[in-house]
């Protein structure tokens, strides 16, 4: 009833075209970007603005670059935490080094530094398809980090290999307190995420589909594949560089070549596989859950065992916590395997015909 | 069906979301909160378990024998990081809404988790215990005031291992034109040792070799022949995890003595060595405090905490290496809370205030006697400029079934890691625009 | 030289040790197209019950072989059933999600039932230099990877009789080949991927032995899927012959770079030589060594 598009009609093609075509989801976008602007940093405690929210908006934006190469463009990556050890590095040497260098410059110069490496261990999915470049890409997973430790050079001759982040000036304004920093990256995301939304449905966004969908046939159709891989590659390692160089400035500080693991790469496949292979809005709902799930796990294991008087074997709830969350991910998978995305897509289905359903 | 379980699905995430908002947890009121950022899964599990059970062990001896410090009662909450930077930062930013007087100190136990909360801690005002781990030159407490990488660091170590092998070799002269070999984990923690061991082989003289090994470090056998190939006099093993008893395991191998292997403290545990098996007997480690049982405060949890309260942990883990030096761990926070209530008043207090309880903290030897921990830890005391106090090792070697005390309480070259601390600190604070000084009480 | 015959030989016999990690991973992909991340901590989790139930009940290694088996195979079968089943029909990468939770799963729950603490295991088999090599040649030749290598040897032996000469094995053969005809035949499908699943769980509990043996039953077991990847994709998802000899490869390669190599460039390349080698291989034959070759059609 309240979800209902019926005397909504379109009289242009821009009309037409536009990003949210029902007048309910435009009401919806813009309460959530006023929430999101104004509510949370007006509302939100510090440990929510940077533990929760700062890490969601930072992983969300991994999950979105690694969704346009796995969802969009089919090329399945397990180096995503590479990529964006990558950005950080970058940026915090652009920084570091050129002086006067804004840091917005550095940001966009770290995703573009990832987004070079990211061509370059993208060029043997020239040859290379499905799990045979998945497992190819931990090349780069286990390289970069080593490349990074080894040269002194990147963490500036720091004896212990963590680069600590420069301070976050916009002009002459010190971004240093939660909701500052929260808000900054939530800009870079929102713009970044408008931008992948273009992106995909342009010529471009078009052509990674035809690949993903058969490449053979894609290439009969005249679409380069080397090309559209490869940008797949650039735009996607971008999108991580960024992420990674926000995760380091503004969510933890101080970064180590270790901390960009494996885990951390499969962390991020997981948003985007419980969120939503290629959607835009399942790299923001992944994001969310994965980063939500242990926190919720923990708090409910810890705090509903001292409710109910039990005392657990110390340690028994970490494991508790592991078992569930490997049950979760599955259960999630069989219900749903097209992740949380489809399944906010069927409840919007489902609310078109509410109350009256066929 | 399918229906069902999607709403179910839907369900579950949309509580997941919500749960996740209100995160409040059972406090007792006027008891002195402290927040434990602890690790029990993934690699480093053993060793967090073992060292986080003697840490609550020693809270809820504190709180069942004596009712808590001066009547203030503890309580505590830990927190799952995995050994994960961001997870450990997200633990931290929790355990700072708890209580009203915040997580009073914090043990990261982890260098990474260190580092990423070493910028918060300042703003916060809560101080960092690191006990044997962690930045060496936040030993400089004049630069690093919230920072206490307590009794000794990593250089202490390095040069105290150093000593040992000179001792060993019937003196420091002796050590020229020997050979010595580093094989250490290829991350920030193994590095560490790297540059105070390349002052100390040019000014005594001996070569130094160093090997990484790449994380986990499950396969050592290129590491082991160059080793083997190099014929090193002596091995350090700088170890983390699953490397240490591999690397026991492959000396036994290649037939490299483990007589000649000497370890840092976090590659001398009985996690390490019981998973090497019979390879490393005979294998030396520097250690912080002493393994076993035998000491009083030992017998306290046993028969307190473990027999009438029946609280305890682990009654296999006790008086184990991490089990012990959990315990000295929490002793230093408790002493320290009581070191600071001598100056704040009988309260629970703010981290501020245990922060100047522990840059005051004045553990001498019959301090350490009355607490119970007689010959387990070396006497220490703290101040401004020397955040550690006491920059002693004491040697254990492994005999195939427990740790037995190989050397007294030693001290290495203190004054060239004092020189090198100093250095790099001050690098530190004109690189970060600090203007070094102590905070006034 | 005598030392580059030493770094060789070591090298190929760490390469069998991987090679019996890939076994695991290969028999499950060629029977059901799932890549199976859990083998890791199957591998893990067979050696903690192994060593658990040895602890808690005493038996001796031969009445403690069987009882860990029973569990593995009942793991098998229960991860076919609630698993595997349900999400059948789904994409290749789902079902590669869907393992990595199950290792989660699988880690979570050893460690609550056996707990963290790490154990000894103990074969009897010494890991010392064979003395006569040493003597005669003055090279070291452990006597526990020489065992490995046998047992290995004898593993691929029995898996091969197992699928050219039995009844079940031969449908294997069938499903690995064409699920659809395998099923239009009358090849009870489910019940072959249970089977699959159990023999994964055998090889993953004669990994864990070995492994554990060697390291102590541990957590970090679970890494040693990390060294069979590189294996598999340069023998090929497939093939079992492949993952012997990918092994065999990779192992001497990398054991070489990081003895020639690895000095001149700061040393630790092991952890990514083996990926970057294999990635190198992959450009010449994109399906590895023994792996199907696949022609596109539209």
């Amino acid at each position: 009833m309240l979800y209902r598009e019926a005397g909504q009609f379109r009289t242009s093609y821009a009309a037409d075209q536009q990003l949210l075509p029902i007048r309910q989801d435009r009401i919806l976008m813009a309460v959530l970007l006023a929430v999101a602007f104004v509510g949370v940093p007006l509302f939100a405690s510090d440990y929510w603005l940077t533990a929760l929210l700062t890490p969601f908006l930072v992983f969300a934006l991994a999950a979105l670059g690694l969704n346009i190469l796995t969802g969009y463009a089919g090329q399945l990556s397990l180096g995503t935490a590479a990529f964006m050890a990558v950005g950080a590095f970058a940026a915090y040497n652009f920084q570091l080094r050129v002086p006067g260098m804004p840091i917005l410059g550095s940001f966009v110069l770290g995703g573009l530094t990832a987004a070079v490496v990211g061509v370059a261990f993208g060029l043997p999915s020239l040859r290379i398809k499905g799990f045979y470049l998945a497992v190819a890409t931990l090349a780069a997973q286990f390289f970069i980090p080593w490349l990074l430790v080894k040269v002194p050079w990147f963490t500036n001759n720091s004896s212990s290999g963590v680069i600590t982040s420069q301070p976050i000036v916009i002009l002459g304004y010190v971004f240093d307190t939660p909701g500052s920093k929260y808000l900054l990256v939530l800009a870079i995301v929102a713009l970044m995420a408008l931008a992948a939304k273009n992106l995909v449905r342009s010529r471009i966004g078009r052509a990674w589909m035809a690949v993903r969908d058969m490449d053979v046939a894609a290439e009969v159709i005249g679409i380069r594949i080397m090309r559209t891989k490869l940008i797949a590659f650039a735009v996607s390692s971008f999108y991580c560089g960024v992420a990674g160089a926000l995760y380091a400035y503004a969510y933890l500080g101080s970064v180590e070549p270790d901390g960009f693991n494996l885990d951390l790469s499969f962390r991020i496949l997981f948003m985007i596989i419980i969120g939503g292979v290629g959607s835009i809005l399942g790299s923001f709902l992944g994001a969310a859950f994965i980063t939500l799930l242990p926190i919720f796990l923990d708090v409910l294991l810890v705090d509903g065992a001292l409710a109910l008087g039990l005392n657990l074997p110390s340690g028994a709830t970490s494991m508790v916590q592991l078992v569930v969350f490997g049950a979760l991910i599955i259960f999630f998978l069989i219900v749903e395997p097209h992740g949380l995305a489809r399944l906010w897509q069927i409840g919007k289905e489902k609310l078109r015909l509410w109350p009256f359903p066929y | 069906m399918k229906t069902w379980m999607r709403i179910l699905a839907g369900a579950t995430a949309l509580v997941i979301g919500a749960g996740a908002v209100a995160p409040v947890a059972a406090q007792q009121p006027n008891t002195q909160f402290i927040g434990i950022t602890g690790y029990r899964v993934g690699p480093y599990g053993a060793n967090g378990a073992a060292f986080f059970g003697g840490f609550i062990d020693y809270l809820n001896l504190v709180n069942e024998r004596d009712g808590g410090v001066n009547g203030v009662k503890l309580s505590w909450e830990e927190c799952e990081t995995e050994y994960n930077n961001a997870k450990g930062v997200e633990c931290y930013e929790r355990l700072k809404t708890r209580a009203g007087t915040g997580p009073t100190a914090i043990h990261p136990m982890s260098t990474g988790i260190t580092y990423a909360l070493m910028e918060k801690a300042p703003t916060d005002k809560i101080p960092l215990i690191t006990f044997g781990y962690g930045r060496t030159d936040a030993t400089d407490g004049r630069v690093f005031p919230w920072v206490f990488p307590l009794m000794s660091n990593y250089w202490d170590a390095a040069t105290g291992i150093v000593k040992f092998i000179g001792d060993k070799e019937g003196g420091d002269a002796k050590l020229k034109g020997k050979k010595i070999a580093l094989l250490y984990h290829d991350s920030a923690y193994g590095k560490e040792p790297i540059p105070v061991l390349e002052a100390e082989a040019t000014k005594l003289g001996f070569e130094l070799k160093t090997i990484p090994v790449p994380h986990p470090g499950n396969e050592q056998q290129s590491q082991w022949l160059q080793i083997r190939q190099y014929k090193p006099d002596w091995v350090i093993l700088w170890g983390w995890g699953v490397m240490t008893a591999t690397a026991l395991q492959t000396a036994q191998k290649t037939g490299y003595p483990r007589e000649k292997m000497v370890g840092n403290w976090w590659a001398g545990s009985e996690i390490d060595t019981v998973a090497a098996g019979p390879a490393a007997t005979g294998y030396y480690a520097a250690s912080l405090n002493l393994a076993g049982k035998s000491y009083p405060v030992t017998k306290d949890v046993e028969s307190i905490v473990y027999k009438k309260a029946n609280k305890g942990s682990k009654a296999e883990l006790v008086g184990t290496v991490l089990w012990n030096r959990g315990v000295a761990a929490a002793m230093f926070t408790v002493e320290a809370v009581r070191t600071a209530q001598a100056k704040f008043g009988k309260k629970p207090l703010t981290g501020e205030q245990v922060r100047w309880g522990i840059e005051n903290l004045d553990l001498n030897a019959a301090k350490l006697k009355s607490l119970g921990f007689d010959t387990m830890l070396p006497p220490l005391k703290l101040s401004c400029e020397d955040h550690g106090g006491s920059g002693q090792v004491r040697f254990q070697q492994w005999d195939g079934k427990e740790w037995k005390s190989a050397s007294d309480w030693m001290k290495g070259d203190t004054v060239l890691v004092r020189k090198m601390i100093e250095e790099s600190a001050a690098k530190y604070a004109t690189e970060k625009g600090i203007k070094a000084g102590c905070l006034p009480g | 030289m005598q030392f580059f015959f030493e770094v060789l030989i070591g090298g190929l016999l760490a390469g069998v040790m991987y090679s019996l990690v890939a076994l695991g991973f290969v028999l499950i992909y060629k029977a059901s197209g799932v890549f199976n991340f859990a083998q890791g901590a199957m591998v893990f989790f067979a050696a903690l019950t192994f060593v658990g139930v040895q602890e808690k009940t005493g038996l001796p290694f031969w009445a403690v072989l069987p009882i860990t088996l029973a569990v593995m195979v009942l793991l098998g079968i229960l991860t076919e059933r609630i698993v595997l089943r349900p999400l059948v029909n789904q994409p290749q990468i789902t079902l590669f999600m869907a393992t990595i939770g199950l290792a989660f799963f699988i880690e979570g729950l050893a460690q609550l039932i056996w707990g963290t603490e790490v154990r000894r295991l103990d074969l009897g088999i010494q890991d010392e230099p064979i003395a006569v090599m040493m003597d005669n040649f003055d090279m070291m030749v452990s006597s526990f990877d020489v065992t490995a290598a046998v047992v290995a040897g004898v593993l691929v032996a029995v898996l091969a009789v197992f699928f050219n000469k039995t009844r079940i094995g031969r449908a294997l053969r069938a499903v690995a080949d064409d699920h659809q005809a395998a099923l239009a035949v009358g090849i009870p499908l489910k019940q072959i991927w249970a089977i699959v699943w159990s023999v994964a769980g055998f090889v993953a509990l004669v990994a864990g032995l070995l492994w554990g043996a060697r390291n102590g039953v541990q957590f970090a077991l679970t890494f040693v899927a990390l060294k069979a990847l590189p294996v598999l994709i340069l023998g090929g998802f497939e093939s079992i012959l492949g993952a012997i000899v990918g092994g065999l490869i990779i192992g001497a390669a990398e054991k070489l770079a990081e003895v020639y190599l690895g000095p001149m460039v700061g040393g630790g390349i092991e952890g990514w030589f083996a990926y970057m080698l294999a990635l190198l291989f992959l450009l010449v034959r994109p399906e590895g060594l023994f792996g199907e070759r696949r022609i596109d059609r539209v």
